[in-house]
């Protein structure tokens, strides 16, 4: 008697708990992330057009509150002797390459994020500080971030930087597309203040237009190749160059979405938690079997 | 008749080689305080190419699959109701105990906002692998404290002694733990299966978090089946490491080794061991990624070292009869199949992240190599201090009593 009231403490036992990790599965895929509108915003950079004056890394510092030197001293091009990567210093840095056929027209490259249109580091974040918004902005919650460094991890960008010389409160910081000065209607700072019009502030399918004009114009001027147009999934910042990307210091990216078959195999692996309860209820079975087996069986002690 | 009995094991904490063992564990202390005074950047080689070290490759993934002893073991006595195998659960608990609270000790040491640690339970991304990871582990962590209360009780009750005027709540305290250990053991069963379930799940997502690295990983490493090669590799090394534990506490407590037992634990190897070898060969094979094995670079070798030293030639020792017999040659087995999961976990994390910007590698510095050695230090003398407190290690013993007592508790009876 006793062991048939264990018997269906357990199935029940087991019964309700599947019922409740089912329950909870709702809420836990229900938060995911908002996802961005189908034509969000995006920049196009022409890196034929640049001239290298740095005015958008002053103008980025200014408007994020990052200290700077005087914009007289961005003249200075001793800068470009050793290739820079954006950090905590400077959310953008611009970069110049030899030109292999004018030595007189280097190449400048304006390096910040690219705001992906499917983020790894949104997918990668352990408790969702960063977030894709609907005007192609992929920011970043203080509040939140534990500073694990997934995001830095996962980017195939390699963008998001760390404050390692801080022991307490160190930021993951990266450009944030100005979203604070997109909300109220300004141009994102790099664009405002940029001379040449290096750098153009559009909707992204506008962009993608303009961009492809520019090509068929000046086929010599161009490659024909729009980086950001499907690269892990399309990016809301494309480039435009005169030589191959990756002479340019580009990762060479393929275009499936940069979270690659993560997400999958994590929805996969609890699809609905059914797969572990699942588990669950087997082994319980097992054990229970088992259990019943060495009963009948004689002590062999 | 005497039967094999959990008992507390009597000896000297102190040795000259536990002596050394406590000076690592303090260095490592030392680093860890200056984690926290000066910033990760001050003590480790980390930077914004790469963000994750030996913190999380070796002491959180490894610590993580060197602990899974806990759960196979559990899996095999409890569930499988193999009664053989019980004088194995209590140490491979313990060492699973140990091996998850110092992986997430680890976490929080590796992870710049460390009081922040909590964010992950209320700020869920069910899109993360990372966060799977971290709350698996947090639940089984807490599973793995209820699965040891037993023990604990097992060792107080009758001898709750409290000096001076706290006599007085002796009784108290004893039928409290009475009462704990009643309610406890109807139950054990459910954490054993949720511990099994909770072991699964996150020792596979430790193999998913690479993935979304994408083609900063090489592609020897980058497969969509790490999550499966992590869950295989983390069973197979979990026997391996209770044999590796079961010799070296045989030799530090001059006790008779458990030659049956690590003999029938031992057969199960081969298959563990070929199945991995299989699913990783024949996934190279199919993503044609054997071309890098032509050229001979350093992702080559390691790659090599892995499978061949870590992997194939334990399978052969674990085939051979002989070696099956002698705990000798057993540990020499098992410490090459640790090796195996060792090199396995530090290539994933360490030698296959390459990310784009870095014409350097990355190599730990004192400083993390410090704390890891540290927390391993650590590690084996809370081992030490647990089994000469509570009765973890099975010792020959005359009671007659005793087979209530020795039956684990928690299991449908």
């Amino acid at each position: 008697m006793k062991n048939q009231s264990r018997r269906d403490f357990l199935k029940i036992t087991t019964i309700s708990a599947t019922a409740l990790v089912g329950a909870s599965a709702t809420k836990l895929f229900a938060s995911g992330n908002p996802t961005s509108s189908i034509d969000p915003m995006g920049v196009l950079v022409d890196t034929t057009v640049c001239i290298g004056c740095r005015k958008c890394e002053w103008a980025c510092k200014k408007a994020h509150n990052i200290d700077t030197k005087p914009i007289e001293d961005y003249d200075n091009r001793s800068a470009f002797e050793n290739y820079r990567r954006p950090d905590h210093t400077s959310l953008t840095v611009v970069n110049e390459f030899r030109n292999p056929t004018a030595e007189s027209k280097p190449y400048d490259v304006k390096v910040q994020c690219m705001h992906c249109n499917e983020p790894a580091c949104v997918s990668a974040c352990i408790v969702g500080a960063m977030t894709k918004q609907e005007n192609g902005s992929v920011i970043w919650d203080t509040d939140k971030c534990i500073g694990c460094r997934f995001c830095m991890v996962a980017c195939p960008f390699q963008i998001p930087t760390f404050e390692y010389h801080k022991a307490l409160q160190p930021d993951i910081t990266k450009c944030d597309f100005c979203f604070e000065r997109t909300k109220e209607a300004l141009l994102p700072a790099c664009v405002e203040i940029c001379p040449v019009e290096a750098v153009t502030y559009g909707k992204r399918s506008e962009l993608l237009k303009l961009a492809k004009k520019r090509i068929n114009l000046y086929p010599e001027r161009y490659k024909e190749h729009i980086l950001g147009e499907h690269e892990v999934g399309g990016t809301s910042w494309m480039y435009l160059a005169g030589m191959d990307f990756d002479k340019l210091k580009f990762p060479k990216l393929s275009t499936k979405a940069a979270p690659g078959v993560s997400e999958a195999i994590q929805h996969g692996i609890f699809s609905y938690f059914v797969p572990p309860a699942s588990l669950f209820a087997l082994l319980g079975g097992i054990m229970w079997l088992n259990k019943n087996k060495s009963k009948s069986e004689p002590d062999t002690e | 008749m005497s039967i094999l009995l959990p008992k507390p094991m009597k000896y000297k904490f102190f040795t000259p080689g536990v002596i050394v063992i406590t000076i690592f564990a303090l260095v490592g202390i030392a680093f860890v305080l200056g984690r926290f005074v000066f910033g990760i950047g001050a003590i480790t080689n980390l930077d914004n190419q790469y963000p994750w070290g030996i913190w999380i490759g070796l002491d959180v993934a490894l610590g993580v699959a060197l602990a899974a002893g806990g759960f196979t073991t559990a899996a095999l006595a409890h569930i499988f109701h193999k009664e053989e195998y019980e004088t194995i659960v209590r140490p491979a608990l313990l060492t699973a105990l140990l091996g998850y609270t110092f992986a997430a000790a680890s976490v929080s040491i590796d992870i710049g906002r460390w009081y922040y640690i909590w964010h992950a339970l209320i700020y869920w991304n069910g899109n993360s692998a990372l966060f799977e990871v971290g709350i698996c582990v947090m639940m089984y962590l807490t599973v793995l404290y209820i699965e040891f209360l037993p023990i604990v009780t097992e060792r107080f009750i009758g001898h709750v002694n409290l000096p001076g005027i706290l006599s007085k709540l002796n009784n108290v305290i004893d039928k409290g733990l009475r009462i704990l250990d009643r309610t406890l053991s109807k139950f054990m069963f459910v954490f054993i299966i949720t511990g099994v379930v909770l072991s699964c799940l996150h020792q596979s997502s430790l193999g998913t978090l690479m993935i979304i690295a994408g083609d900063k990983m090489h592609p020897l490493w980058q497969t969509p089946i790490l999550p499966l090669l992590y869950l295989v590799s983390a069973i197979g090394v979990g026997f391996p490491m209770v044999m590796f534990e079961s010799v070296i506490s045989s030799r530090a407590f001059r006790l008779k080794p458990e030659t049956h037992i690590l003999e029938k634990l031992s057969e199960m190897m081969p298959p563990l061991l070929g199945v991995f070898i299989i699913i990783r060969s024949v996934d190279i094979l199919i993503r044609e990624a054997y071309v890098y094995l032509a050229e001979f670079s350093s992702v080559s070798i390691m790659f090599s070292i892995e499978l061949i030293v870590g992997f194939v030639l334990p399978l052969r020792l674990f085939m051979s009869k002989e070696v099956r017999k002698s705990p000798n040659m057993l540990f020499i087995a098992s410490s090459l199949v640790i090796f195996g999961v060792f090199m396995n976990r530090f290539n994933t994390f360490i030698t296959a992240y390459t990310p784009p910007y870095a014409d350097y590698s990355y190599f730990p510095s004192i400083g993390e190599i410090s704390v890891t050695l540290g927390f391993v230090a650590l590690e084996v003398l809370l081992y030490r201090a647990f089994v000469m407190i509570f009765p973890v290690i099975s010792v020959p013993t005359e009671e007659k009593s005793a087979k209530t007592k020795y039956a684990i508790r928690g299991i449908l009876r």
